[in-house]
């Protein structure tokens, strides 16, 4: 194969700035707005903020899960979106500056962390060693360290590799992401414990974590198809990835909309056929005022729509189709986190607020800005990735 | 074959009975190039056989589209509305109980039955689909009149122009295949 000039062309640099500067507008507008907002409504303002924020972290961290899972199992696929999930993984530290509002809040926003209710209500009393401010701050430091640290070494080696060839770097990047996925496992667990169950402190649920990484797995293919789809306009991309590739990230998006509609199924399932108090409490909140056609929406539109759209192998290899289907299920995952965080504050029924709108559009604009920043610094494909070749070939899997 | 006495009688009624030209190559590679190659000449009626399978000499050939995953999507859905029909004609006519106080029509527990066997009517449709539309089990074929065949199960890969092809000529397809640097071309007889 005629090798392709890797350097990413003056063009499409000045393409991505621009888009960048649109994606920072949208993002201050919209922090401008969710500033105000707070003013107006501070209560409010927490609630939608976790929202947004719950979703644009699940981007970073299935990023940096995806990047891990590529080095340890091999695959075209991954050294396509390689450069995307890096730069979508080098994002944590915006997003922990985004986390001070939720630290600000977080007497507003987790009804287990006022001291007078543990002293009225016995259950939380009981989980008060695991659910006290101290312990979540700790926690959540710990996320952030252990996304940090993975996030950056993981890139650095990828930079070495750029650089000076394949091994040492591909031996070490496959043994630390080894021990890395076992960690992000852990940590998107105990993530989804305390920034949304803990929302509903009675209520429990075992598959939680689980499910949380179903729908970043969701996201994050979708937005890296997106992204590639777009990339694929000009150089180096419009040479370098081929209908093979698409078919390939199409089915694994395709494979996570069936793992996130199991995982969902599986947790409704066994809390219906337990039918214990303390359980259903969810999923009342979730079926009554207005949420029950969230649910239903979420069901046909996030699983049985996108089912059968996404079965056409032609859809699928065909860019301009593939990326619509992605673009809709980012859509409908910002919906999900929706309707996984706000219930628990408005069980009476759903009440829409333009906050709700507003800090996505600040978290998200002000995510897209620094990833777009993170994506320009390096060519759009691993050169020193002893695959790669293979990859630009064959598509082999 | 069958005996020297049989065959001078084919090829006195009706000509020699060709079945196709067998070109025989020691890699995949030059097997997707030739295959490519000869797609690209015009030649349709092709087919290329492998020790196992070769991706990219599947897709030389861009006229594969086949009704197995029409068969399975319906054997899936025959499936669904087979274990959703059992359970509810089951549960809600034929031997209602309460369980739980829940109604008779707990759609909920129904899922996985419907689920499984959406799985397994798809899965038969598959392999059955599958096997009536590819025309297998085939005791014979005419490519086993070739020697050399037997080794597209260990380690040859053959490209196959069958005589039926409009563009079939026996001079100038064995010119065209040998034009392909194989190891080496053969005629097969049917």
């Amino acid at each position: 194969m005629s090798a392709i000039p890797y350097n990413t062309p003056a063009e499409l640099l000045g393409e991505m700035d621009r888009t960048r500067s649109r994606w920072l507008l949208a993002g201050l507008l919209g922090l401008a707005a969710a500033a105000g907002g707070y003013f107006a409504d501070p209560q409010r303002f927490f609630q939608s903020y976790l929202y947004a924020y719950v979703f644009v972290f699940g981007l970073a961290m299935g990023s940096l899960a995806l990047t891990m899972l590529n080095h340890l199992t091999g695959g075209a696929w991954g050294i396509m979106i390689r450069r995307i999930l890096e730069a979508g993984s080098r994002t944590f530290p915006l997003l922990l500056i985004l986390f001070l509002p939720i630290a600000l809040g977080v007497f507003q926003i987790f009804p287990w962390a006022p001291h007078e209710v543990a002293e009225q209500d016995h259950l939380i009393h009981e989980k008060s060693a695991y659910l006290n401010v101290p312990f979540f701050f700790a926690r959540v430091a710990g996320y952030f360290l252990i996304c940090l640290f993975l996030s950056f070494r993981i890139s650095r080696l990828s930079a070495q590799q750029d650089e000076h060839g394949a091994e040492p770097y591909y031996t070490k990047l496959q043994r630390l992401s080894g021990p890395g996925i076992l960690l992000y496992g852990l940590t998107v667990t105990f993530f989804s414990i305390d920034l949304i169950m803990s929302l509903d402190p009675h209520w429990f649920s075992t598959i939680f974590g689980i499910l949380l990484l179903g729908c970043q797995g969701v996201s994050t293919f979708a937005f890296a198809i997106m992204v590639l789809v777009w990339l694929m306009r000009q150089r180096p991309m419009s040479e370098a990835v081929r209908s093979v590739h698409l078919h390939d990230l199409g089915k694994l998006m395709f494979a996570f909309v069936n793992l996130f509609a199991y995982f969902n199924f599986s947790q409704f399932l066994i809390i219906w056929s337990g039918n214990l108090p303390e359980e259903t409490t969810w999923y009342l909140k979730r079926t009554t005022g207005g949420w029950q056609y969230v649910s239903i929406a979420i069901m046909v539109l996030h699983f049985f729509v996108p089912f059968f759209l996404l079965l056409s192998r032609n859809l699928k290899r065909t860019p301009g189709k593939v990326s619509k289907v992605a673009g809709w299920l980012i859509f409908m995952q910002l919906v999900n986190a929706y309707w996984l965080v706000m219930p628990s504050f408005h069980e009476r029924g759903i009440h829409l607020h333009w906050l709700d709108a507003a800090t996505p559009l600040a978290i998200g604009g002000l995510w897209m800005w620094v990833f777009l920043g993170q994506l320009k610094q390096r060519p759009l494909l691993p050169v020193g990735d002893p695959m790669l070749e293979e990859a630009l070939h064959s598509g082999g899997h | 074959m069958a005996g020297e006495s049989m065959h001078s009688v084919e090829t006195a009624d009706a000509g020699p009975s060709l079945y196709g030209l067998l070109a025989e190559f020691d890699n995949p590679n030059d097997l997707v190039r030739a295959t490519r190659q000869a797609y690209a000449a015009g030649y349709r009626k092709l087919d290329a056989y492998s020790p196992y399978p070769v991706e990219e000499a599947w897709e030389a050939i861009p006229h594969h589209s086949n009704r197995v995953p029409l068969a399975v999507l319906c054997g899936a859905l025959a499936g669904m509305c087979a274990g959703f029909g059992l359970q509810t004609w089951a549960s809600t006519m034929y031997y209602p109980m309460n369980i739980g106080g829940r109604p008779d029509l707990s759609w909920p527990s129904f899922i996985p039955i419907t689920f499984e066997l959406a799985v397994l009517f798809a899965s038969f449709a598959a392999v059955f689909g599958m096997l009536m539309m590819n025309g297998l089990p085939q005791p014979y074929h005419p490519l086993f009149n070739s020697p050399r065949f037997a080794t597209a199960s260990r380690d040859r890969f053959f490209l196959c122009i069958e005589a039926q092809d409009p563009l079939f000529d026996r001079q100038d397809t064995l010119r065209f295949l040998a034009s392909l640097e194989p190891r080496e071309v053969a005629e097969v007889e049917n």
